[in-house]
């Protein structure tokens, strides 16, 4: 948890900082976890689009994986492939080496 | 020229971030982020102004924010006064030469601050004509209070506020139909969408904010903790709602209305009530009747908009 | 060069407004203050102000405007009455605790019901604990300074706080008064511009304003304003005296009329000091009864150190409230003695022209008659009276 900040700190008028809640994690909240075949995806970029967490990572126009700092596990991403791509598993049962999404 | 090429797209910012508190599955950062990512481009700057609500509390949480744009969260009910104020102060300075951006309003509102608390403010800032769009999240009942009803909750949906009982059937009014409302004002772009259709959105967006005057995009957002279904299937309802022309996708400019999406085959609304558990209670012999009503009520409405855009087309002939 | 004018108090804060020449005002219109806007869209529609007026559906839409107008980097004002003040509530909190300088004079007049038009100060006094600035004026002459004066309190770096700049609904909004007024290149001089660091317009350095602040923030934020309210004080002092430097009118936050040697001492607000000032003249004339008047101009922040000073030496003082907090008295009484605790003698209460009933010079010297009458008898009860009310 970050410090808090003091009153000297603080912009009057509850200013905050664009893009900050980037530093936040909310992959705390998720039980399944998205585990990408980038073998079998075609990059279509749906997923991307379609993430309501920004979470889907994409370098030179290609999935690269899912930013599991962000991701909240809704399976949004496993339901629109249309390629089956990508596996929603219960992360409690999934080794640290399967958590790359 | 604006894009709405996904391969374009993805390699621009992404001017919501994640770390935002929406709930798993929420199609209401889908939309911002779609929305935002079609307003912003070439040397176009969005400034917005959004209502309290769902978004609002979920993407700004001090001294955080998700947004990448300038945001202003004033009220409730204000967010159409709100971005009225901000284009009327960027007129005033550019007027001045004190500032030189192309700058694209948007007011941000969920139904229970578009249909309901905010309608007056809306109204205002549509007749007024300030240069600006209203962006409407419509995910039918007051979600960041805990699922009230709302004038946007449909006939027969269960909410904390009208919930199905031995004796009620859970909402018994009709959706307000804002988007009718809206194009009665008279102005000169309004539109239905959808994010699970991303282009049809985006390319709507990107009308509206090269529209001069005030424009006016009602977008479906399912929510998955309101409606009842589990949260990956938010964009196969968003294409039900389509596909049963529950919510129509169309938009209206200059007055001529034109329907973006005709589903092949009109699926029938007892597909729709049955994915989602707030109308779970339909389906017993008190409310049965209530299914073949939101039947009639929903083929009446998608045929007035089948007889406006064929008027629209004789009127060009 | 100065010009003298024949104004009404409406029209003095429409010149005032032309004068500070903002960059948006949006208005609503509602009796009285309907005659300052008329006046202000005329200046609009004439060319004669670069303001972009915009004319709301509400006067809860004109604050959140002239909020959203004054962050993203325009000097804003408004103005209103009563009701429409009323309407405005949740966004007046808005407005100080989003931090934006706007000027707005309130035209006093009676809250509803029963409907009422004419003046009392029932709607600023409801708006005391809002965090906004309050000015008072007595005629049309101090409307029009208190205007002007109030741009540069509102915007001052230590302060970033709105002010109403309250003048008296009909008795000051619809008379004609002889008044002093600045030339243009005066008052823009001494407005000068507004600018604003943290600027919702600044596009290359987007910011998110009025982030929702939860228990780990929020008292901060309010400790911020007070602050703010804290400063306040020396900025209105000191821009009253540059003021009086530039123009012969200086401003204080209180206006003593005789109080040196009163015994005798009526506290208040507004176009009514006017009234008790002509009493006090009479009534040392005809009745050699030592006695003055405090004319309140600033209220919030409330100088209450200043009044305690000013009062310390009076037998008897009477606080005139042209509202009521029903079930407590007039709040100006209250706070006053709330500044006087811990001894310094009787006090009474008197509230005075609900709903524009007229304080006639007549009722203003029995006021005092009986002040004098209680300070000579030591009966201080009732401590709530009314003036010029039929039992």
């Amino acid at each position: 948890m970050a410090e808090l900040l003091k009153k000297g700190q603080m912009k009057p008028g509850a200013v905050a900082e664009a893009g900050s809640m980037a530093r936040l994690n909310t992959g705390t909240w998720r039980t399944y976890c998205p585990v990408s075949d980038l073998e079998k995806c075609n990059h279509c970029m749906i997923c991307w689009l379609m993430c309501p967490e920004s979470a889907v990572q994409v370098e030179d126009g290609k999935k690269v994986g899912t930013n599991l700092q962000y991701c909240k596990g809704c399976g949004i991403c496993a339901t629109e492939c249309p390629v089956d791509a990508i596996e929603m598993k219960l992360e409690s049962e999934m080794s640290e080496d399967e958590k790359k999404g | 020229m604006a894009t709405t090429s996904l391969k374009q797209l993805c390699e621009m910012p992404d001017l919501l971030s994640g770390g935002h508190a929406a709930c798993p599955g929420c199609a209401g950062p889908v939309a911002i982020r779609q929305i935002l990512l079609a307003a912003q481009q070439d040397d176009t700057y969005v400034v917005a102004s959004i209502s309290t609500g769902c978004m609002e509390v979920s993407t700004t949480v001090y001294p955080n924010s998700a947004w990448r744009i300038p945001l202003f969260h004033s009220a409730f009910e204000n967010s159409a006064a709100t971005i009225s104020g901000a284009e009327t102060a960027y007129r005033s300075l550019k007027k001045q030469g004190k500032i030189d951006k192309k700058i694209a309003f948007i007011a941000f509102g969920g139904d229970g601050g578009t249909y309901d608390i905010g309608l007056q403010s809306l109204s205002g800032a549509l007749e007024r004509g300030h240069n600006f769009t209203y962006v409407c999240y419509d995910n039918e009942a007051y979600m960041n209070t805990g699922i009230q009803r709302s004038g946007s909750t449909p006939k027969g949906a269960f909410t904390t506020t009208a919930p199905a009982g031995k004796v009620e059937p859970g909402k018994r009014q009709r959706k307000k139909n804002l988007t009718a409302i809206v194009a009665a004002h008279d102005i000169p772009y309004v539109a239905q969408a959808s994010p699970h259709r991303a282009r049809d959105l985006m390319n709507k967006v990107q009308k509206a904010v090269a529209t001069e005057g005030a424009c006016f995009i009602n977008v479906l957002s399912p929510c998955p903790r309101g409606w009842r279904y589990a949260p990956d299937q938010t964009f196969q309802i968003a294409k039900l709602a389509a596909d049963t022309c529950v919510w129509p996708l169309y938009e209206i400019e200059d007055g001529k209305l034109t329907i973006n999406y005709k589903p092949r085959e009109k699926k029938p609304m007892l597909d729709w009530l049955k994915s989602q558990g707030r109308f779970r209670h339909l389906f017993t012999p008190q409310n049965e009747h209530l299914v073949e009503e939101i039947q009639q009520d929903v083929d009446r409405e998608w045929q007035r908009l089948l007889t406006l855009e064929a008027m629209g087309k004789e009127t060009a002939q | 060069m100065a010009e003298r004018m024949a104004l009404t108090g409406n029209d003095s804060a429409a010149y005032a407004f032309k004068q500070i020449n903002p960059d948006v005002v949006a208005a609503y219109p509602i009796t009285p203050q309907t005659e300052l806007m008329h006046k202000f869209a005329a200046y609009v529609a004439d060319g004669e102000v670069k303001t972009e007026f915009v004319p709301v559906e509400s006067e809860h839409s004109a604050m959140s405007a002239v909020i959203a107008a004054s962050l993203a980097g325009a000097r804003a004002c408004t103005a209103t009455s009563a009701n429409g003040l009323a309407l405005m509530w949740e966004m007046l909190y808005i407005a100080a605790s989003c931090r934006c300088p706007i000027v707005m004079p309130v035209i006093n007049r009676a809250l509803s019901a029963p409907i009422n038009i004419h003046c009392d100060h029932s709607d600023t006094m409801g708006a005391r604990d809002t965090g906004w600035i309050q000015l008072y004026s007595e005629n049309c002459q101090e409307a029009y300074d208190n205007a002007l004066q109030a741009v540069r309190i509102a915007e001052h770096p230590d302060v970033m706080l709105p002010v109403m700049v309250c003048l008296d609904g009909f008795i000051l909004s619809h008379t004609l008064e002889g008044l002093e007024a600045n030339d243009d290149e005066t008052v823009r001089n001494f407005i000068g511009e507004y600018e604003r660091s943290d600027n919702l317009l600044d596009v290359e350095r987007p910011q998110t304003f009025g982030a929702f602040a939860l228990q780990n923030y929020y008292f901060e934020f309010k400790k911020q304003q007070a602050d703010a309210m804290q400063e306040a004080p020396a900025v209105i002092d000191e821009v009253g005296k540059e003021y009086g430097e530039l123009t012969g009118r200086s401003y204080g936050r209180l206006d003593p009329y005789r109080c040196d040697d009163a015994d005798v001492i009526v506290v208040g607000l507004g176009s009514s000091m006017g009234t008790a000032k002509q009493a006090v003249d009479d009534l040392r004339d005809e009745a050699g009864l030592k006695c003055g008047v405090l004319k309140i101009r600033c209220f919030r922040p409330f100088p209450g150190d200043l009044i305690r000073q000013a009062l310390q030496n009076a037998a008897i003082v009477g606080v005139m409230d042209r509202a009521v907090s029903f079930g407590l008295g007039g709040p100006l009484f209250h706070e006053i003695r709330s500044a006087r605790y811990g001894g310094d003698g009787p006090m009474l209460n008197f509230i005075y022209g609900l709903g524009g009933r007229d304080l006639s010079l007549d009722l203003a010297k029995d006021v005092f008659r009986n002040l004098a009458e209680a300070k000579d008898s030591g009966q201080v009860e009732p401590v709530v009276r009314y003036v010029g009310l039929r039992e």
